[in-house]
Parts: structure tokens; C-alpha cells; sequence
């Protein structure tokens, strides 16, 4: 007897599997560590170690060379979400002098199955990102900031990810040779 | 016009394999940080409670949200075959080559190349054998978690003799 089921979505499963594996990860942080800020210090800096990695498959599958400018970064930026999350965000709320933007996220597959309890307002929940952008960026010669201006999960409409240009890391010369 | 002509050919770059690495990143993260939190006992085994336990609350949901469309299972045996088969291809891209039971409860599964192991060596290569079992843990926990919502309680352990190949033994707990 067959089943008339139909079989399970690999990508879809995929995604999911990730998602709530994020989310045990997060949940193991919390009862580790007492203090909220400790597990948002630690998300960032496993995201930083997933991002100097990922960077790679990045150029690998798009192929894409240096950017020209910031707005570029922006772009690419975008693309890798694209290619990794499968979502688009907005790219918006550029600054006067071109060295700050916005991206905005109308739907974020890493919070598809979450709520904030009430005494973990301060989490953020997806600061894994904030280390993979700095992460990524640093291995292409670049240094940003970003910070969640506002988010999803704390009851605003979109979330919206803050990116500053900082500066550009030149480069170093080995060790040992002047 | 030019961002539309990008935007196809990004497209076709996305394969199956485009999310892949992100849970293959996560997972060595989260490896990286059990260890770290985990003291070293007095054998020297390695301490991979909090990689098992996350894995279990993955696969206790993760199974609810798979299952949901599905018939009834016949049975234990017929929960078994459908993760060695839909659930496992469905995660790790592949079946499991080999599953032998001896009717009372053990079950072995041998996956000849997990997806976890697959770039850290293989055949010949004997050089990070003693560290592999802690890429294990996670599935191993994914395996309890699933069972247990399925009704089978039970115990995993994991068994690598060459990489990138491992066996897992789910002993069921009859009560």
C-alpha cells in the first residue's frame, strides 16, 4: 500500500530545520547565561565566525568582484540574503553622505516560529545577523557597524537592520616582515 | 532593466544546495560552543549533553511539522522506515543506505556518507576520527526527539569506524 501523501519539500524541510535549530541554540544560550546581554555579546560572535565563511560561498556562487562603492555593498548585501534566506529585503533610509542605510524585512525566516516571553525584551533574538554582516564584510576588507532599529518581535511592523560604513581595513603586512 | 538581467541570473544560481551551508555553519558553531562550555571528565570524553539536548527539542518539533499530512504509522518499524527514508533524505539529501533490526527493539542505521562528516575525511584519511563523534551529538538528539514524538522512547548513540560513513543505534525502551 502506497502512501497518498505527498513527499516532504527538501528545501522547505531545509529551512525549517535551520530555523528551529536557531531557535534550540538560542534557547540553550539563555539558560546557560543569566544575563541577556551575555547571550546577545555570544549570537553576534557566532554569527562573526559564520560570516568569514560564508562570505566565501558567497563569491563563489555569484562570482562577484570588489565593490565599487557602498551602495554596491548594499546590493550584494541584498543578494546574499537572497541566496541564503531566500528573502529580499529593502534596501532604504540611505544617509546624507551615502555611509548608512537600512535594510528592512517585511518577513524573517528565522523568527517564522517565535514569541518574546515578557522577560526577554532586551534578547535579540536575531543578532546572529549583525555578526554575520561584520563577519562577512571584514574578509572583503571592510569595516561596519550594524544594530536593529526595529523589530518583529518587539511588536513594530517591519524589522529593519541598521548598516554604517566604518571604514576600509587595509591591507596587513605579515608578521615579521617590515 | 540591468537589476532585472541580475536578478534572473541569481536565480538560476540558487540550487538546492543554496541554504545548505548555513545549517552546516550553524551546527560547527553550536558544536564549538558546547565544547567550550563542557569540562573534559575524568575518561576524557568529551561532554556533548547540550548538543544532544538541542538536537532532541529540534527534532520533537520538527517531526510534528513533517508528520502533519501524513497517514497513521502502521508501526514502530514502519516510524523507523520513514525516517530512515523521507525524513532523512529530506534533511540530510539522502536515505539511509542501511538499516538492520534484530525485531526487539535495537535498530541500526548506517549512513555511508552523513552530510555532516562528508568534507572532514574519508577512507583512507584517519586524521580527525577521534573528533568526529561530536558532529554526531545534534543528529543523535534529532533522532531521540523525533521518536519521542512519535511515542518511542529511546536511546541513540552513534558509532563511526571509517569517515565519512557512521551508524546510529536507536535502542527502544519498552516500558
Amino acid at each position: 500500500m502506497s502512501r497518498t501523501s505527498t513527499k516532504l519539500d527538501s528545501k522547505k524541510v531545509n529551512s525549517e530545520l535551520f530555523t528551529l535549530t536557531y531557535g534550540a541554540l538560542v534557547a540553550q544560550l539563555l539558560k546557560d547565561y543569566e544575563n541577556i546581554e551575555d547571550v546577545n555579546k555570544q549570537l553576534e560572535r557566532m554569527g562573526y565566525n559564520m560570516g568569514i565563511r560564508l562570505i566565501e560561498d558567497f563569491l563563489a556562487r555569484t562570482g562577484s568582484g570588489r565593490c565599487y562603492d557602498f551602495r554596491d555593498t548594499a546590493e550584494k548585501i541584498q543578494t546574499g540574503f537572497k541566496i541564503f534566506l531566500g528573502i529580499t529585503p529593502t534596501i532604504t533610509n540611505w544617509s546624507a553622505a551615502g555611509d548608512e542605510f537600512s535594510l528592512c524585512f517585511e518577513a524573517n525566516p528565522l523568527t517564522e516560529f517565535v514569541e518574546l516571553p515578557d522577560h526577554c525584551l532586551n534578547l535579540k533574538y536575531c543578532n546572529v545577523l549583525i555578526g554575520v554582516l561584520r563577519g562577512a564584510c571584514e574578509m572583503v576588507q571592510m569595516e561596519i557597524a550594524c544594530w536593529f532599529v526595529q523589530d518583529q518581535l518587539k511588536n513594530d511592523n517591519i524589522t529593519e537592520l541598521r548598516v554604517k560604513f566604518i571604514k576600509r581595513l587595509e591591507d596587513a603586512i605579515p608578521a615579521g616582515e617590515d | 532593466m540591468r537589476q532585472q538581467i541580475t536578478d534572473t541570473k541569481i536565480n538560476s544560481h540558487i540550487s538546492g544546495e543554496a541554504d545548505e551551508c548555513l545549517f552546516e555553519y550553524l551546527h560547527a558553531e553550536m558544536v564549538n560552543y558546547a565544547l567550550n562550555k563542557s569540562c573534559k571528565n575524568k575518561e576524557g570524553e568529551e561532554e556533548l549533553s547540550r548538543l544532544e539536548w538541542m538536537g532532541f527539542s529540534v527534532g520533537y518539533r520538527i517531526i510534528e511539522r513533517l508528520t502533519r499530512e501524513w497517514n497513521r504509522f502502521k508501526d514502530e518499524l514502519d516510524m523507523i522506515k520513514f525516517i530512515c527514508t523521507d525524513f532523512w533524505s529530506s534533511l540530510y539529501h539522502k536515505q539511509i543506505d542501511n538499516l538492520r533490526t534484530n525485531h526487539h527493539g535495537v535498530y541500526v542505521l548506517q549512513d555511508n556518507s552523513f552530510r555532516l562528516l562528508n568534507k572532514v575525511g574519508t577512507n583512507s584519511n584517519k586524521q580527525y576520527l577521534q573528533e568526529s563523534p561530536r558532529l554526531l551529538a545534534f543528529t543523535c538528539g534529532l533522532l531521540r526527539g523525533s521518536l519521542a514524538n512519535l511515542g518511542i522512547i529511546s536511546t541513540v548513540n552513534a558509532e563511526i569506524s571509517t569517515l565519512p560513513s557512521c551508524k546510529f543505534h536507536v535502542q527502544v525502551q519498552r516500558i
